[in-house]
C-alpha cells in the first residue's frame, strides 16, 4: 500500500513558490477575470464608496456633539439624524450592490476556469496522465479554484477597499490633528515589513497544504478503484492506516498555517491598538490643555477604531491571496502543459500532400490504397531518460489493405504501445507511420482518430447508455441498424435483455457489467462505424471460449475489408489474422502465417503452444 | 433506514443489473436518506471529545474580546475623568489609561495568538476525525455500495464536503463566538451606560433575528443543491480522467466539454444563488442596523441637550454603536459557512448511515487450529441461495462442499454464476439464505483479519495502487520482507520484468518508466495472493490478460503453491483444469457436471464439449 505520498509529478517540477512573487502569478488570472472586468472594478469602486461612507458617518457624530448637541439645537439634531439614516441606507445599499455585482460573474469565472482545466486535460497527452495521478489534478479543478473564487469575491476587492479606506482613513485623522496623525502612522513600517516576512512563509505552507490535499484525494479516488483488491486481501486497516498518515500529515500542514496566521493577526492586532492608545494619551493632554476639542478627540478615535478592522483584515486577506496565488500556480502547472495539437504537425510539410495539400477526407486519394504500414519507428516514453534504450526500434510493418495483422510478443514487449502509436495517443520518437500512403502526423488527429478504431484491453465504458457506448464509435449519423448489427458482430446482444435494453444506463467505468461484457460492448463500440483500420488490443481475453468462437466467426467478416492491427495472445485469436508479427525485444522479429512461424520460429512456438523455451529448460538443468 | 435499496447488492457480475432511472433512487439523486437529526447528532458527536478545548478556546476568545473591548470604555473614562484631572494637575488617571490601553493592546493580541492556534488545533483534529470516519466507513461498505456510489461522490465527499466543514470550523466558528460575545458583550455595555438606549439597541435584535432566519431557510436549500452539483462535476471528471484512452480514441473531447459544460453549469447557477441569498441578507441587517444607529443617536442626542446625559457618555456610547453592529456582516459570513456545511453534512451523514450489507461480526469467531501442516480448509455451501437487487436469483438453493485441499476449477458460460460462487466465498456479499462454511465456521462470523488469513480471492481486473512495486506486492502482507516479495514475484514469474525496472522493485508505478502491462499487472496481483498466503485461494479469471507461457509458468507455480491449500480457481481457458483435482460446470446457478477432470474429458457431457472447442482453439 502506498505509504509515501503519491506525488505524481517529478520532484524536480515541484519547485517552490519561493522567489515567485505571488502578484506577478495572480496576474495570470486576468484572461479569465478580463470578461467581468467592469463588474468586478464597478464592484470594488463601490466597496471603496461603502467604506468612505462608513467614514463619513463619525464625522457627522463629530459635528451633531459639537454643534447642535452642544448648542442645545433640536433641529440640529432631527438633522444629524437624518443625515446618519441616509448615509445608513446609502452604505446598506452599496454593500449589498457590490455582492450584487460580483455574484453571478465570479461563479461563471470559476466554472469557467474549470471547463477550462477539463477541456485542457482531455487533450494532454496520454503520457501526461500517466504520470498525473488524477487526485491531484481533481483537486485543482475543485478547491484550488474555490479558492480562487473566494480570493476574487474578498481580498482581491478588499486589499484595494481597506487600502484605500486606510489612506482615506489616516487623511481624515491627518486633516483632524497632525500630531494624532502621525502617531497613527508609526507602526505602519513594522507592518509592512512583518507583512512581508510572513508572506514568503505563509505561501511556502500554503502549498504544501495544497498538494497534500491533492495526494489525499488520489488515497481516497484508489482506494475506491481498488475496493475489490482492498477486500480481497481484508486490508482496509493498511488503507486506512496509510489515509491515517497523510490526513495526520495535512493536519500538521494546516497547524504550522494556523500558527504563522495567529501570529500575523497578533502583530496587526496590537501594533496599532497601541498607537491608538498613545493617540488617546497624547489627545487627553492637548484636549485638556484646551488645544484640541473633546469632539474632535471622539470623531479622531472614531475613525481610528472604525479602520481597525481594515487594518487587522490585511493578515488574513494576505494569507488568503498567498493560497490563491499557490493555487492559481497549480492551477497553471496543468494549464501550462502542452496539449496535443489539434493541427497536423508541421512535420507533415516534408511531403506535400498531393492536390495543393487540401486534408479533407474527400480529397484523399482512394487510388493510395496502401494499408498501414510502420518506417522505421522508434519510439521510447517521452519522460524516459533520452539516453535509455528505446522501446520499440526499427519497426518496419506493412499491413497490406483489408489485410488483418495479428501481433504477438511477451508480456510486456510492447504490443500495446506500439498499437497507441496508430491513432497517435503517443508520438513516435523517430520514423512514420502512414495510412494508406499518408504520413499520421499530416492529417488532424480528430480525421485520424475518426479513420482507426481502437478497442483496448482495458474495456472502459463511460456513464451513458449502452447504446451511446457503442455508437460513439461511429459517425453522428449511425442508428439503431448500425447499433444491432456491431452488438451482433460482438456477441454482445445481451445488450437488448438489459432492463431498459440498449437505453440502460451503465455507471461509472460501467462496472456493474461483467468484464466479459465490457470487453463485447468494447469491441462493439470499434466495429460499429465500420472503420477501414481497426486496432484490436486482446479483444478477446475475457471471452469463455463459446463466445470467443462466435465472435470470431463475426469478426472475420468483419476483418475482411478492414486494415486491422489486432494484438493476440491465443492462437485462436491469432487465426483471426491473414498473417502475424511477431514482435520480439522492441523489433518486429519474423512476420508470416500463424503456420509458417509455428514451424520456422522457435520463440513464436514457444508463445502460442507454450512448453518450455529453451533457456527454461537449460536453467532446470 | 431505507435498508432494501442499499444492502441488497447490485450484480458485478452476470445477470445485469437493472439501474433504476427512476429518479426516486436515492443514488441517482446523490441524496442518501439519512435519519432526521443526523446531522446534528454527527456535528455533536465531532464536537464532543473537545469539549474541554471547546470550551478553553472560548474562554481565551471572551478574554481576548474583554481586552478588545475595553478600549471604549478607556476612551470615555479619559475623556470624561481623565482630562479634567489633568486639568488639576493629576497625572494618576491619564497614566492608568495609558498603562490601561497599553495591556489591553498587548494583551488582546497575545490573546489572538493563543486562541487562533488553540481553535486551528481543535478544527484539525475535528477535520481528521471526520475525514478518518468517512474513509473507514466507506471501506467498510461493501463492494456493491461503492458500485453504485461511484468514486468520484466519495471523493466529493471527503474533499469539497469537509472543505465546507473545515470553513466552518475555520472562520464560522470563531465570527459565531466573536458575535455572539460582542453583542452580549456591547449590549450589557449600552445597557449599563445609559438604560434606555441601550434598550433600544437590544430591541433592534428582533428584526435581525428574522432576517437571520429567513436567509437560513432559503440559503439551505441552496446549499443541498450546490453540493449536489459539485458532486456531479467532479464524478464526470473523475470518470474522463480514468478512462483517458477511450476519450481520446474515440475522439470524446467535444461530446464531454458539452456535458461538462451542463454539469459545471448547474454548479454555477447554485453558486451565483448561493452568494446572492447572502448579498439579500447583507443588505437587510445593515439597513436595520443603520436604522438604529440614526435612532439611538438621536435620541441620545435630545437627552445630551436635556441634560440627562454627559457628552462622555453618548461618546462612548456611539463607539460602542459602531462597534455592535460591525459583527453583522460577519455573522452574515458565519450563516453562510454554516448552511454550507449542514448541507455538506448532511451528505456526509447519509454516506455514514449507511449499513454495510457485509457486516463485521460483533463476536468473531476464531477458526478452528489446523489439523495437519497444510494451510487447506473445507469449505462448505449450505443450502445457499442468492439473487440480487432485482429479483431472479442467481443461485438458486446451492449445496457443494470442498475438501481440504482440493483444487476445483469452476467453468460454465457468462451469466452462469461463477463468480457469484467466488464473491459469495470471498465474502463480497453474503447469502440471502444459507451459510458459507470454512472449517464448519459461518463466514459471518469471522473478523476480517482471520477471514482473510482464510480466504483470499484474485480478479482479473489488477489494480495498482500509487508507490512501488514492492509496495503493491506488499498488499498481499504488509509486514513481509523485502526477500518474502522477491521470493512470491519469483515463484509467479514476475521477478524478471520487475527487475528489468528501472528501480526494479522500488520503481513508483507512477513515475518514469513504471508503465506496467495489463499481463504484468495480474502478475503483480498472484504475487500479491501468495504472500497472502490464505488456507483458500479463489482464482477469478486472474490470467486473462497472460500470454500462454506466463500463464504455464503461473500454473508451474500454482502447482507447488496450490498443495495442501484449497482453491476454486474461475477460467475461460481450460488449461486450467489441468491443474485441477475436479472440476465443476455451472449453468444457470447450478452445477450440472462435478468430478475428476479426466473422467468428464472422457465422458460426453458439456465439458468434453468445452474441452474439445478449447483444443481445437489452441490448433
Amino acid at each position: 500500500m502506498p505509504e509515501t505520498p503519491a506525488f505524481a509529478e517529478d520532484p524536480a517540477d515541484r519547485t517552490g513558490p519561493t522567489g515567485r512573487s505571488a502578484v506577478r502569478t495572480l496576474l495570470r488570472l486576468w484572461p479569465y477575470v478580463r470578461p467581468v472586468r467592469v463588474r468586478l472594478s464597478t464592484a470594488a469602486f463601490v466597496a471603496i464608496v461603502a467604506s468612505c461612507v462608513g467614514l463619513v458617518i463619525p464625522l457627522v457624530l463629530k459635528w451633531m456633539v459639537d454643534g447642535p448637541v452642544a448648542d442645545r439645537d433640536p433641529r440640529g439634531v432631527w438633522l444629524g439624524a437624518l443625515y446618519l439614516l441616509l448615509l445608513g441606507v446609502a452604505e446598506a445599499l452599496l454593500f449589498g450592490l457590490r455582492r450584487w455585482l460580483v455574484a453571478r460573474p465570479l461563479s461563471h469565472v470559476e466554472a469557467e476556469m474549470r471547463a477550462g482545466l477539463y477541456g485542457h486535460l482531455q487533450r494532454l497527452p496520454v503520457a501526461f496522465h500517466d504520470r498525473w495521478a488524477s487526485g491531484q489534478l481533481l483537486s485543482r479543478g475543485t478547491t484550488d479554484l474555490m479558492l480562487l473564487r473566494q480570493f476574487l469575491a474578498f481580498p482581491l476587492t478588499f486589499l484595494l477597499v481597506n487600502g484605500v479606506t486606510i489612506v482615506v482613513g489616516v487623511v481624515i485623522m491627518l486633516l483632524q490633528d497632525w500630531t494624532l496623525g502621525l502617531v497613527m502612522l508609526g507602526p505602519a513600517v513594522p507592518l509592512i515589513a512583518l507583512s512581508a516576512v510572513f508572506e514568503k512563509r505563509y505561501a511556502h505552507v500554503a502549498r504544501l497544504a495544497q498538494d497534500q490535499v491533492g495526494d489525499l484525494t488520489t488515497v481516497v479516488e484508489e482506494s475506491v478503484l481498488g475496493i475489490r483488491i482492498i477486500k480481497g486481501f481484508g486490508r482496509h486497516r493498511s488503507q486506512t492506516r496509510a489515509f491515517r498518515e497523510l490526513s495526520r500529515t495535512l493536519r500538521g500542514t494546516e497547524l504550522r498555517k494556523a500558527r504563522l496566521l495567529a501570529t500575523i493577526w497578533a502583530v496587526i492586532m496590537t501594533l496599532p491598538e497601541v498607537a491608538i492608545g498613545a493617540a488617546l494619551v497624547v489627545g487627553a493632554v492637548q484636549v485638556a490643555d484646551g488645544s484640541l476639542s473633546a469632539g474632535t478627540l471622539v470623531a479622531f478615535l472614531s475613525t481610528a477604531l472604525a479602520l481597525r478592522w481594515p487594518v487587522e483584515s490585511i493578515g488574513f486577506l494576505l494569507a488568503m491571496s498567498q493560497e490563491a496565488a499557490t493555487a492559481t500556480e497549480r492551477y497553471f502547472e496543468v494549464l501550462d502543459a502542452k496539449p496535443e495539437s489539434a493541427e497536423p504537425s508541421a512535420s507533415g510539410e516534408r511531403e506535400p500532400v498531393p492536390g495543393g495539400g487540401v486534408r479533407s477526407p474527400s480529397a484523399r486519394l482512394p487510388a493510395a490504397c496502401d494499408g498501414l504500414r510502420f518506417h522505421g519507428v522508434r519510439f521510447r516514453y517521452p519522460d524516459a531518460p533520452p539516453d535509455s534504450p528505446p522501446l520499440l526500434d526499427h519497426i518496419d510493418l506493412h499491413i497490406r489493405p483489408g489485410e488483418s495483422m495479428a501481433l504477438v510478443g511477451a508480456t510486456g514487449s510492447g504490443k500495446t504501445t506500439l498499437t497507441a502509436l496508430v491513432p497517435r495517443l503517443h508520438e513516435v520518437t523517430e520514423g512514420r507511420i502512414t495510412l494508406d500512403g499518408q504520413d499520421i502526423t499530416e492529417v488532424s488527429r480528430e480525421e485520424l482518430r475518426s479513420m482507426v478504431a481502437v478497442a483496448f484491453e482495458e474495456p472502459t465504458l463511460f456513464s451513458t447508455s449502452v447504446g451511446d457506448n457503442v455508437l460513439m464509435g461511429a459517425g453522428a449519423t449511425a442508428g439503431a441498424a448500425e447499433l444491432r448489427r456491431a452488438l451482433s458482430i460482438a456477441q454482445a446482444d445481451f445488450a437488448h435483455t438489459l432492463p431498459r435494453g440498449t437505453d440502460t444506463q451503465v455507471g461509472e467505468q460501467g462496472l456493474s457489467l461483467s468484464g466479459g461484457q465490457r470487453q463485447r460492448l468494447a469491441l462493439a463500440r470499434a466495429v460499429v462505424g465500420r472503420p477501414r483500420f481497426l486496432v484490436l488490443d486482446d479483444p478477446l481475453s475475457a471471452l469463455d471460449v463459446h463466445t470467443e468462437a462466435a465472435v470470431e466467426a463475426a469478426l472475420r467478416q468483419v476483418l475482411s475489408d478492414t486494415t486491422a492491427l489486432i494484438v493476440a495472445h491465443r492462437p485462436s485469436t491469432v487465426l483471426l489474422a491473414d498473417r502475424v508479427a511477431l514482435l520480439s525485444d522492441g523489433r518486429i522479429a519474423a512476420v508470416g502465417t500463424h503456420h509458417e512461424l509455428l514451424r520456422t520460429n522457435a520463440e513464436y512456438a514457444h508463445l502460442m503452444s507454450g512448453g518450455h523455451s529453451p533457456e527454461e529448460e537449460d536453467e532446470e538443468r | 433506514m431505507t435498508a432494501p435499496t442499499t444492502s441488497v447488492p447490485t450484480p458485478a457480475d452476470e445477470a445485469d443489473p437493472p439501474r433504476p432511472e427512476d429518479t426516486g433512487d436515492p443514488f441517482d439523486r446523490d441524496a442518501l436518506p439519512a435519519p432526521p437529526g443526523a446531522t446534528a447528532a454527527l456535528l455533536r458527536s465531532l464536537l464532543a471529545p473537545m469539549k474541554a478545548r471547546v470550551a478553553g478556546t472560548t474562554l481565551l476568545l471572551l478574554l481576548q474580546q474583554a481586552a478588545v473591548q475595553a478600549g471604549p470604555l478607556l476612551v470615555a473614562y479619559a475623556i470624561d475623568t481623565a482630562v479634567p484631572a489633568f486639568r488639576d494637575h493629576d497625572h494618576g488617571p491619564l497614566v492608568a489609561v495609558a498603562v490601561g490601553y497599553l495591556l489591553c493592546a498587548v494583551a488582546s493580541g497575545g490573546l489572538q495568538w493563543a486562541f487562533i492556534a488553540a481553535a486551528a488545533r481543535v478544527n484539525q483534529d475535528v477535520l481528521l476525525d471526520l475525514r478518518g470516519r468517512i474513509f473507514r466507513h466507506a471501506q467498510a461498505l461493501s463492494v456493491d455500495f461503492h458500485e453504485r456510489y461511484t468514486s468520484g461522490r466519495l471523493i466529493s465527499r471527503s474533499t469539497t464536503d469537509v472543505e465546507s466543514l473545515r470553513e466552518l470550523l475555520n472562520e464560522g466558528l470563531q465570527e459565531l463566538i466573536t458575535v455572539v460575545l460582542s453583542f452580549v458583550y456591547i449590549s450589557a455595555m449600552l445597557l449599563w451606560l445609559d438604560l434606555s438606549m441601550g434598550a433600544v439597541a437590544v430591541a433592534s435584535f428582533g428584526p435581525l433575528y428574522l432576517l437571520v432566519r429567513l436567509y437560513q431557510r432559503r440559503a439551505g436549500r441552496v446549499f443541498r443543491e450546490r453540493s449536489t452539483a459539485i458532486a456531479a462535476v467532479i464524478v464526470k471528471f473523475v470518470e474522463t480522467m480514468n478512462g483517458i484512452r477511450p476519450v481520446r480514441a474515440f475522439r470524446r473531447e467535444a461530446v464531454n466539454d458539452a456535458d461538462f459544460r451542463v454539469l459545471n453549469r448547474r454548479h454555477e447557477r447554485t453558486n451565483g444563488d448561493a452568494l446572492l441569498e447572502m448579498a439579500r441578507y447583507v443588505v437587510g441587517s445593515r439597513l436595520v442596523a443603520n436604522t438604529a444607529v440614526a435612532f439611538i443617536v438621536l435620541w441620545g442626542a435630545y437627552r445630551v441637550a436635556d441634560g440627562a446625559l454627559e457628552l462622555g457618555v453618548l461618546a462612548a456610547a456611539v463607539l460602542y454603536l459602531r462597534r455592535l453592529y460591525d459583527p453583522i456582516d460577519r455573522l452574515g459570513m458565519f450563516l453562510n459557512s454554516y448552511q454550507s456545511a449542514a448541507a455538506s453534512l448532511e451528505k456526509i451523514a447519509g454516506l455514514l448511515a449507511q449499513t454495510p450489507s457485509v457486516p463485521e461480526p460483533s463476536a468473531p469467531e476464531q477458526l478452528p487450529a489446523l489439523e495437519s501442516d497444510l494451510p487447506g480448509r473445507e469449505v462448505v455451501f449450505d443450502g445457499v441461495r442468492f439473487g440480487y437487487r432485482t429479483g431472479g436469483e442467481v443461485l438458486p438453493r446451492f449445496d457443494l462442499t470442498i475438501p481440504a485441499g482440493q483444487t476445483v476449477a469452476v467453468v460454465g458460460s457468462t451469466g452462469a454464476g461463477k463468480s457469484t460462487l467466488a464473491k459469495l466465498l470471498a465474502r463480497f456479499y453474503d447469502p440471502s439464505d444459507g451459510r458459507v462454511l470454512l472449517d464448519g465456521v459461518d463466514l459471518r462470523e469471522l473478523a476480517v483479519p482471520e477471514l482473510r488469513r482464510g480466504v483470499v480471492m484474485v480478479t482479473q481486473e489488477a489494480f495498482l495502487f500509487s508507490g512501488t512495486v514492492a509496495e503493491n506486492i506488499a498488499v498481499g502482507r504488509p509486514d513481509a520482507t523485502r526477500e518474502e516479495i522477491e521470493r512470491a514475484a519469483k515463484a509467479i514469474g514476475a521477478h524478471d520484468f520487475i527487475s528489468a525496472l528501472p528501480d526494479g522493485y522500488d520503481t513508483d508505478v507512477r513515475k518514469r518508466g513504471g508503465r506496467i502491462s495489463a499481463g504484468q499487472r495480474q502478475l503483480v496481483s498472484f504475487a500479491r495472493a501468495l504472500l497472502a498466503d490464505p488456507s483458500v485461494l479463489i482464482l477469478d479469471e486472474a490470467t486473462s490478460s497472460l500470454d500462454i507461457p506466463g500463464e504455464q509458468a503461473v500454473q508451474r507455480a500454482m502447482t507447488t503453491v496450490l498443495r495442501g491449500r484449497t482453491a476454486v480457481v474461475i477460467a475461460h481457458r481450460l488449461s486450467t483444469v489441468e491443474i485441477a483435482d475436479r472440476v465443476l460446470v455451472m449453468e444457470h446457478g447450478r452445477i450440472v457436471e462435478d468430478g475428476p477432470p479426466a473422467d468428464l474429458v472422457a465422458g460426453t457431457g458439456r465439458f468434453a464439449n468445452l474441452h474439445r472447442a478449447w483444443r481445437d482453439s489452441l490448433a
